[in-house]
This record gives C-alpha cells, sequence and structure tokens, in this order.
C-alpha cells in the first residue's frame, strides 16, 4: 500500500512540473524535477560550458599574431569573454547538484563532451574572421532561442550571454569584409577560411531531427524550443546574404533559393565527418583536451595557495 | 581545512543611486578575491558602479514550493494598493 502511494506521489508530481512547463513557467533549482530531466539539463550544459572554454584555445592561438593593436585588443577581448561564457554556465550546471570539480573531471576523463567545431585548427588570420562571423553566428542562433529554456538559470546565463555575443559575430564579419576587399591574396585566405569553416559551423547544431533521439523529451520540457533542423536553416537563412554582401562563396553548389519553402535548400551534411570528429577522431581533439588538462594540473599549486591564504585567514 | 572553494554570490550596483541587483556567483577562497572575480566576470562592460559578495551558504530562502501559504498574509489586503480607492470625480493630484 505504502509503495502504491508512492508511486501515486510521483505521477502526481510528474503532472504537476509537467502543467508548469506547459505554461511557460520557469523551473528552479529547488523545485521538484524528473530525474531525467535534471540529467538531460547537466548533460547539455555542461557541454555548452566546455564548448567555451575549449573554444577559447583555437582563437587564443592568434592573440599574440593579430595584425594591429585594435585587432589584437579586440580579440583578447573577445576571448575573455568566452571564458565568462564558460563561468555562466558553470554556474547553472552546479544549481542542478554537480560540483565545479566533477564537471572538470568529466570534461577530462571524456564522459563530457564539447562543441566538435573547435577540434579544427585555425590555419590563418581569415579563421578568426570565419570562427566570429560562422561560429559565433551559429551559436547565437542557438543561444537566442535558448533564452525562452524551461529552466530558470540556465534561461538567465543565456540571455546575459546573448547580450555581449553580439559583437563577437560583427568582429569576425568585420575581419572577413576586410579581407575580402583587399589584395587577391586577402580575398583567396578570406575564401579559403570560408570554405574550411562553413560545413563544420552547419554540423554544430547536430544531427537531423529524425536521427536526434533525445530531442523529444528536450522539446517535451521546453529545454530545447527549436530543432535542430530549424536552427541551423534559420542561420543559413540569415549568412547567406551576408556572404554575397562581401563577395565571398558559400562552398555549396546545391545551395539555392526555394520559393516555395521560403527557405534556403542546401546540400548533403557528410555525417561521417560528423561522428568521427565527435568521436575523437578530428584534427585537434587530442590538443585541446591535453591542453587543458595540463593547464588545469599547473594551476594547481595556485588553487592550493589561495586555500592556504584563506584557511590561515580564518584561523587568525 | 576547508578543501574546496567557497561559492559567492554576487550583487551589483548599476549606478549611483540605485539598489544592488543579483548578477550571479563566483568561486573564491576568501573575499578578497571573490571581490576581484566577480569584478572580472560581471563588470567587463562598466555594469557597475559598487560590488557586494556574500557567501551562498549565508543566503537563507523561503522554499518556492510553499511560496503560496508563506506569503498568503498579503492576499487579502488590497486596501494596501493605491487602486482600491474610490475617488470623488474631478479630484487632483491624489
Ligand atoms: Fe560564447
Ligand atoms: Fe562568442
Amino acid at each position: 500500500m505504502i509503495k502504491f502511494a508512492l508511486i501515486k506521489l510521483l505521477l502526481m508530481d510528474d503532472k504537476i512540473f509537467q502543467e508548469k512547463i506547459d505554461k511557460d513557467r520557469k523551473i528552479e533549482p529547488k523545485d521538484w524535477m524528473p530525474e531525467k530531466y535534471r540529467s538531460h539539463l547537466i548533460r547539455q550544459i555542461s557541454q555548452h560550458a566546455h564548448s567555451e572554454i575549449i573554444g577559447m584555445q583555437p582563437e587564443g592561438q592568434w592573440i599574440s599574431r593579430a595584425p594591429s593593436l585594435r585587432s589584437k585588443m579586440i580579440l583578447l577581448a573577445k576571448v575573455q569573454d568566452e571564458a565568462g561564457h564558460g563561468l555562466y554556465l558553470y554556474s547553472a550546471c552546479e544549481t542542478l547538484g554537480i560540483s565545479r570539480d566533477q564537471l572538470i573531471s568529466q570534461l577530462h576523463s571524456g564522459a563530457a563532451k564539447y562543441s566538435s567545431i573547435f577540434n579544427y585548427p585555425t590555419l590563418s588570420w581569415a579563421d578568426m574572421g570565419a570562427i566570429g562571423w560562422l561560429v559565433d553566428g551559429a551559436a547565437i542562433v542557438n543561444q537566442v532561442s535558448l533564452q525562452r529554456t524551461s529552466y530558470g538559470p540556465y534561461s538567465r546565463g543565456m540571455i546575459k550571454i546573448c547580450k555581449e555575443e553580439s559583437f563577437h559575430q560583427r568582429q569576425g564579419y568585420e575581419i572577413m569584409a576586410e579581407l575580402a576587399k583587399g589584395t587577391k591574396e586577402q580575398k583567396d585566405m578570406a575564401q579559403d577560411a570560408l570554405n574550411r569553416f562553413w560545413w563544420p559551423s552547419i554540423m554544430m547544431f547536430g544531427p537531423h531531427d529524425a536521427d536526434s533521439p533525445r530531442s523529444g523529451n528536450a522539446m517535451k520540457w521546453k529545454i530545447k524550443r527549436q530543432t535542430n533542423d530549424e536552427l541551423r536553416q534559420s542561420f543559413i537563412d540569415k549568412t547567406v546574404g551576408q556572404a554575397e554582401v562581401i563577395g565571398l562563396k558559400i562552398p555549396d553548389p546545391d545551395l539555392k533559393w526555394n520559393e516555395k519553402r521560403g527557405h534556403y535548400d542546401f546540400g548533403e551534411i557528410d555525417w561521417e565527418e560528423f561522428w568521427n570528429v565527435v568521436n575523437g577522431n578530428g584534427p585537434c581533439n587530442k590538443e585541446r583536451l591535453d591542453h587543458h588538462i595540463n593547464a588545469h594540473q599547473e594551476g594547481e599549486w595556485v588553487r592550493e595557495a589561495a586555500r592556504a591564504y584563506a584557511n590561515k585567514q580564518i584561523k587568525n | 581545512m576547508k578543501e574546496t572553494t567557497n561559492v559567492w554570490e554576487v550583487f551589483i550596483q548599476s549606478k549611483n543611486g540605485l539598489a544592488h541587483k543579483h548578477a550571479g556567483n563566483v568561486h573564491a577562497d576568501d573575499k578578497e578575491m571573490a571581490l576581484q572575480n566577480a569584478r572580472d566576470l560581471y563588470t567587463r562592460r562598466n555594469e557597475g558602479s559598487c560590488i557586494w559578495v556574500v557567501k551562498s551558504t549565508d543566503i537563507v530562502s523561503s522554499e518556492s514550493e510553499d511560496s503560496e501559504s508563506f506569503f498568503d498574509p498579503a492576499n487579502d489586503k488590497l486596501y494596501r494598493h493605491p487602486t482600491f480607492y474610490n475617488l470623488p470625480e474631478g479630484a487632483k493630484h491624489i
């Protein structure tokens, strides 16, 4: 009898929870939530946080090689913002009952993932343009949609992040526009960066809806507000015109306006490459993770000293 | 010995004369470090003129589940609002 009552109680909780979601009420850390909602959020938010942090590496490599003081200051500020985004997201994730240490060790063990886009190398200055314009551009489309996510702390983090992102995309597009109207070598460099980053950028939205098994719950619980394919389409529709304005060509022969759909049609994505990079075999997976692990280990003495200093102050 | 880093809630006053508002939190071992981390994380664009940091464990919160009974003393006191009162036609500046 007691067991039966318990199950009934849980079903009630579940019903109240879903009613709240359906009414677009936010779920807060102390509210009851299904375990699967919690674990889905931990996976998604931590992956998002790790992406911001690992994402500093490909751009960080160009800070000391920026072609002017202006571009150097801008890139530095941009990378610093990404560190901030990582921290906002770790904070949001911690409200779900997981510690920062656990999150970092999941990243290091490979149990938690980060966006595959950061496993591609940055070969020229134009890549700073392509990343800001396309990678931040794609991230913005996703993050704008996530401002309406059902989990309060995640939603508030997204709102803060979106406010800061708008300069990121513009600084990247400015770099591309400058190069595209420069010498032939500069224009070629910009086109080459676009060629390399286009497909990985549109893969950032993840598998097609039909092949994305977890999407169902995420939509029902309003963790996600739009599907992978909807977000990808909206990014492509926005970006095609921007490429035309600066005279660069998107490397997709099948890309064309579809009057009937009111959207651009585009070519088939190479999913084999996508899964290959997700599963650790991209050009820079090992380098990115090793770098993070080393930096974390080398910083241990600083954390230890800070703790010792704090403990000493408590005693005095 | 304390082993994990403290979490501090951050409150920012955006302009002189306004109230401090919750902005988020930071990890730090002591209060100076908490203030500096809060400055670096939450005021990169001149968002603040003053920052408070408070250890998260020192904050007491009401439970959102029992918010109804907790707040119901205020439910039946509409007369605390100016719109409750009937004013004669033509009365001004009141
Ligand atoms: Fe970001
Ligand atoms: Fe960004």
